[in-house]
């Protein structure tokens, strides 16, 4: 008996899109592959321990990155500690307290909005509500500030997601003791959504690290040290910040390299750690 | 017709099927009985290979289909599909018109004649005695039929490729009543011209029916015969407690 | 005892209450302000001039603020992202969630999560270094540095978006249609893209339209590649996005050319809302399917 196959055209079809498919995958992880490698080959050779531990001199002419990266920290210490509790904070009304439909719509309607304005906005209204508005001048604060609203959908969004998973017969069982329903929250609620705060915490600070137009005119492009406290006060810029000025201002390509790996290798561990704990927190939910 | 040999299927290390060995009439129904997990819808599937698409699943035996073994290397497992159509659990038209589900398998094979689809469509519908239902909304979405238009239109789909055989699994279990008997009565009416093979977790639906039955047990075939004789006179013991309902 | 009790237990929920609607709050605070500060400058400059004036030179002593070069750069740009970014972001998502092994889908996901992670700037830096002179040298130009050259930054920039929204619109499409498609004949290949690209449509589009948001919003690698020249669009033209001209300007601007960035950054957010609203629709739709 002949053997009866599918026709050339389908066969061509099937294997055209087939191959295309193969040629966009293989697309995405080039990019990816070309990206990594090519900024940590360029900027690992220009990672010193001098330019790690100074900060920039006109008189030297040396450049320092130290003030960026205590920078960096500062910021991402300060929009965390407004954010989580605030993020949080809204996460738990929205599954424990809201009763009202409405508010509940709304409250989760602006936080799908806000996820998607683009950071120049956030940053232009920064500068205009801290920096101007509220007096903060060009300062870390206004900039952190400026973060926590940027970053707040991601930790009401991943608490919530947590919050989902603590069973209700857990709350129904604190209730049932005669627990009070702020009791119930801090005792049996707020422990099963640590998963999820730390979850937002990791993909905040992924995004704090790569945000630049949110912060160029609310914390501003000073590279001076600092302590935190003096340092919040003050106009600062960040890694990414420094890599924008020394690349496009003034052609360092060496040191905008050299930022621009430390980034591509923080940002790698980020999202290691994100999966790590993604799948610590699955297998615990699991057991 | 059908003939399966020695057929024997693993999933992974465990075996699902042990040494089957049938042969299924042409244009009658056949009927797959026996409790749940006893392997009647895994037999099912080997005959239209959708079994291939588990990962792990390994098949030795054979099954011939019109003297050729399916799993040989002369068969395009594409074509073995497209004359050996089948019909699921649950209804599952495509989330698209109604015209489109019945053009879907005429179209993937390679007819693009609006003529001839505006032919096929008419006729598969009609072949599963749902023409009338739906002549006047063949544009609309198929999901907004009821349940039971839903399976008869599957078997329309089926229908509209051209078959042989027709596997149906369990077909009415997620219908009610009436759904049911249209679909049963559809079924006898076809067997005029396709060989059907159904599972069934109903035993009344099999003496209703099919010609011949098959009962199942932990993935052996323990008995097969004409209908009437299996629910009447059952030769095996352990058939005769399935049917008189002791088990399962 | 018991009023002060429940005393506490009011103050705490209205606690939680306040911090619910600070997210309301920021969304309005974001509108009025951009609102408020956006107005001036539109009314000074008129509306018409304002949005269909093609020059813009915003420090001469004539100054003339029209802001048409950086509307119809920023929807060719997007534009063209779109059609380059889309169909490679699309095949990738097919063939993650549907023909992938699983070793190396999880390898792919993590690359297109990397993707998503590094930060605009390096975006730039490397566009500038690779893909300004690359371009230069391809097509023979003075300067690389155009609207091309941000049209690959920002194509693959939305990728990841694209990809991830993409690959769970598929993943879940109800195996039942696959089954179906299959026994009737069709091949897996042939399946994924008549049956379930269709069935996953509503969220496919999804992320096209998010893709949208995300080449719109991107200032900082944008800025570093598209030689930031006020001019009407043109594929191998220096040009200007509504971003970039905000980011370049603010710095140092002041009186009614820092109104008129302002106003530029409230046309920035009406698109972004009008793509947020497309967005929701079809999440809302893909959900219902």
């Amino acid at each position: 008996m002949e053997k009866q196959t599918i026709s050339g055209k389908r066969k061509f079809y099937i294997g055209t899109l087939r191959f295309l498919m193969y040629l966009s995958a293989a697309i995405t992880c080039g990019l990816v592959l070309f990206i990594v490698i090519y900024v940590l080959i360029k900027g690992i050779p220009n990672i010193s321990w001098e330019l790690l531990s100074t900060q920039p001199s006109y008189i030297d002419k040396s450049i320092g990155i130290l003030p960026d990266i205590l920078n960096t920290l500062y910021i991402i210490i300060a929009a965390l500690l407004i954010v989580i509790p605030v993020g949080a904070g809204a996460a738990v009304y929205l599954t424990e307290y809201a009763k009202n439909k409405k508010i509940v719509a709304i409250i989760e309607y602006t936080a799908e909005t806000l996820s998607g304005i683009p950071s120049i906005i956030f940053g232009l209204v920064g500068m205009l509500f801290f920096c101007e508005f509220m007096n903060m001048k060009t300062s870390l604060i206004a900039g952190a500030l400026t973060l926590v609203i940027m970053n707040l959908p991601t930790i009401m969004r991943t608490t919530q997601e947590s919050l989902k998973t603590v069973p209700q017969s857990y709350r129904e069982g604190a209730f049932g003791l005669g627990a009070g329903k702020w009791r119930t929250i801090r005792t049996v609620v707020l422990p099963g959504c640590i998963d999820g705060i730390i979850t937002g915490c990791i993909l905040s600070i992924g995004r704090i690290l790569g945000e630049s137009a949110a912060l160029l005119f609310t914390a501003g492009s000073a590279h001076v040290l600092n302590g935190f406290f003096q340092a919040l006060g003050d106009p600062g810029s960040t890694l990414t910040v420094a890599l924008y000025f020394y690349a496009k201002e003034r052609g360092e390509f060496g040191v905008a390299f050299a930022i621009a790996a430390i980034l591509m290798i923080l940002t790698l561990l980020i999202n290691l750690l994100a999966a790590f704990v993604g799948a610590v927190f699955k297998k615990r939910r699991k057991i | 017709m059908i003939k399966v040999r020695d057929m024997c299927l693993w999933y992974g290390s465990s075996q699902a099927l042990h040494h089957i060995n049938m042969e299924i009439p042409d244009k009658a129904i056949t009927a797959l009985i026996g409790p749940s997990g006893c392997g009647k819808s895994t037999f099912l599937k080997s005959l239209n290979r959708m079994n291939d698409l588990i990962p792990g699943v390994k098949i030795t035996g054979e099954i011939l289909y019109n003297d050729t073994d399916i799993f040989s290397s002369a068969i395009d497992v594409n074509n073995l599909r497209k004359e050996i159509g089948m019909v699921f659990q649950k209804p599952n038209p495509f989330p698209m018109s109604i015209y489109d589900n019945i053009a879907y398998g005429p179209r993937t094979h390679g007819i693009k004649s609006r003529a001839k689809l505006d032919d096929i469509v008419e006729r598969s519908l009609r072949g599963a005695a749902i023409w009338d239902e739906v002549r006047d909304r063949l544009k609309k979405n198929a999901l907004g039929l009821s349940g039971g238009q839903q399976q008869r239109l599957c078997i329309a789909r089926a229908l509209a490729v051209e078959p042989d055989v027709l596997l149906m699994d369990e077909p009415t279990s997620a219908l009610d009543p009436i759904s049911t008997s249209k679909i049963e009565e559809l079924a006898i009416s076809l067997k005029e011209k396709y060989t059907i093979i159904i599972v069934t977790h109903n035993m009344q639906q099999a003496v209703r029916i099919s010609d011949k039955t098959a009962f199942f047990l932990m993935g052996e075939m323990i008995e097969f015969g004409d209908t009437e004789k299996i629910f009447s006179m059952p030769e095996d013991k352990r058939t005769e407690d399935y049917i008189t309902g002791r088990f399962g | 005892m018991k009023k002060k009790k429940q005393l506490f237990e009011t103050i705490i929920h209205g606690v939680f209450l306040i911090l619910g609607l600070i997210t309301v709050g920021s969304v309005l605070l974001i509108t009025i302000y951009l609102i408020i500060s956006g107005i001036p400058a539109i009314r000074e400059i008129g509306i018409i001039d304002f949005l269909f004036g093609t020059q813009w030179k915003s420090t001469d002593a004539e100054p003339s603020f029209g802001i048409l070069p950086f509307i119809l750069t920023s929807v060719y740009g997007t534009a063209g992202a779109v059609v380059i970014g889309v169909p490679v972001g699309f095949l990738t998502a097919v063939y993650l969630a549907k023909i992938a092994p699983p070793k190396i889908k999880t390898l792919v996901t993590g690359a297109v999560g990397l993707l998503a992670g590094i930060p605009s700037v390096v975006y730039g830096l490397v566009g500038m270094l690779v893909l300004v002179p690359g371009v230069r040298v391809l097509f023979n130009l003075p300067d690389g540095a155009n609207l091309f050259s941000a049209i690959i930054v920002l194509a693959i920039m939305i990728l990841p978006s694209i990809i991830n929204v993409s690959v769970t619109a598929l993943e879940s499409v109800p195996k039942e249609y696959e089954d179906a498609s299959l026994a009737l004949g069709a091949t897996p290949v042939e399946t994924y893209f008549k049956v379930s690209v269709p069935a996953a449509k509503s969220g496919i589009a999804a992320a096209v339209v998010l893709g949208v948001g995300r080449a719109i919003g991107e200032a900082m690698a944008v800025i570093m590649v598209s030689g930031n020249v006020a001019n009407m669009p043109s594929l191998f033209q220096s040009v200007r996005f509504l971003t970039t001209a905000v980011a370049s300007e603010m710095s140092y601007s002041a009186g009614l050319q820092q109104q008129a960035l302002f106003s530029i950054a409230l046309v920035l957010f009406l698109f972004i809302m009008l793509i947020n609203a497309t967005l929701n629709f079809f999440l809302k739709r893909s959900k219902e399917d």
